[in-house]
């Protein structure tokens, strides 16, 4: 699961999606696998806008990656800087998480990992 | 035909899912790969729904299968969750686009329970999955899930099967019954023991006119609907609010 992936992701327990704290869902004995991909300006600039920086900084943060600014870059400043441009690509997309666990901030369920593929499926109390 | 014991009580939405784990997701869990062996071609309207997506949008693909479509537009981000673990680690297999060398995108996640933050992805899919759910409310809470998963403005794709097909090998027509079990004949590998085994999935087949109802009732507005092959379909988006920018 590409760290992209997991700016999407939320708790999947009805009363926690409106909970800030269920957001973002925090790596647990996680890891990492790197893949090389061709960098596309396009996939990372116009994801911008889509992206919860605030919640990216926490889980590059939680993931041992260097500190990202407080604000996200414009699509001006990554078409004009080719090494910030490069370094949110290989955070976002060569990045994924290949074990381990995914935590919601609110009620502490724990989601597994397993060969890149993150189970979302309640126990029957949780539905 | 056996038929389903399916109330059409909102109020039976547990009884829906016990019935929905032994006669839909059990039955996809024994399939899976041959299943998965008959769906590769992914059908012409919801690719050119995906390849009219603008370069880097986010979508979900709720329901996403073995993840045929997965590949379609390697310029989105596409993410894909199905209810079968099989099903799922058989989309993990797809390159995440044509000559990609990453895997797909996918998790496995209930479609009326969904991991996804609201409101943040630009578009989302939902193919051929509607019509497994045995209740009116549970149908439309999973068009709901849908809409709120999508940006103000963001499109859902939805297709269901349809009850109007008197042309095809099932002959049913307006006058068949809408909740039924279809017949799925097991064909494996030589010596497979589960070879010829037929197991009896559930479907509640669509009328027509009956998604764009189910749409408006989940809060939704219809900008396109139709039929095609065999199948109703509506592209959707949430309804505005007032005050919504």
């Amino acid at each position: 699961m590409k760290v992209l992936t997991l700016n999407f992701l939320t708790c999947a327990v009805k009363a926690c999606k409106s909970s800030p704290a269920s957001h973002p869902l925090h790596p647990k004995d996680a890891e990492l696998v790197q893949d090389e991909l061709e960098v596309n300006s396009d996939m990372i600039v116009n994801v911008l806008p889509r992206l919860d920086w605030t919640a990216l900084r926490t889980t590059s943060s939680e993931l041992g990656f260097p500190p990202l600014p407080d604000q996200p870059p414009t699509a001006e400043e990554l078409e004009a800087d080719d090494k910030k441009l490069k370094d949110l690509h290989h955070l976002l997309l060569e990045t994924s998480i290949s074990e381990g666990k995914l935590v919601c901030g609110n009620c502490g369920h724990e989601y597994a990992v397993k060969e890149g593929i993150a189970n979302f499926l309640l126990p029957s109390h949780l539905v | 035909m056996e038929q389903p014991q399916v109330s059409d009580q909102p109020e039976a939405a547990s009884s829906g899912a016990a019935y929905e784990d032994t006669h839909v997701h059990a039955v996809y869990e024994a399939i899976a790969p041959h299943f998965s062996a008959t769906r590769h071609k992914p059908w012409p309207r919801v690719a050119s729904f995906l390849n009219a997506q603008a370069p880097g949008s986010v979508g979900l693909d709720v329901g996403c299968g073995n993840g045929k479509y997965l590949p379609v537009n390697p310029r989105l981000h596409l993410l894909g969750s199905d209810r079968s673990a099989a099903l799922v680690d058989l989309a993990r297999g797809q390159p995440a686009g044509p000559g990609a060398s990453s895997k797909a995108e996918v998790l496995v996640a209930d479609g009326l329970a969904l991991p996804y933050r609201l409101g943040a992805a630009d578009f989302a899919i939902c193919i051929a999955v509607i019509h497994h759910l045995s209740t009116p409310q549970r149908r439309r809470d999973s068009i709901a899930a849908l809409l709120d998963s999508v940006r103000p403005g963001g499109t859902v794709l939805v297709y269901v099967w349809a009850l109007e097909q008197a042309s095809s090998r099932r002959g049913w027509d307006e006058n068949s019954q809408q909740d039924t079990l279809v017949p799925w004949v097991m064909k494996g590998p030589k010596g497979d023991p589960n070879e010829g085994t037929t197991y009896q999935r559930y479907y509640h087949l669509y009328r027509g006119g009956e998604l764009e109802e189910d749409v408006l009732a989940a809060g939704g507005a219809v900008l396109e609907a139709g039929y095609e092959r065999d199948n109703w379909w509506v592209v959707c988006s949430k309804q505005q609010q007032p005050g919504d920018p």
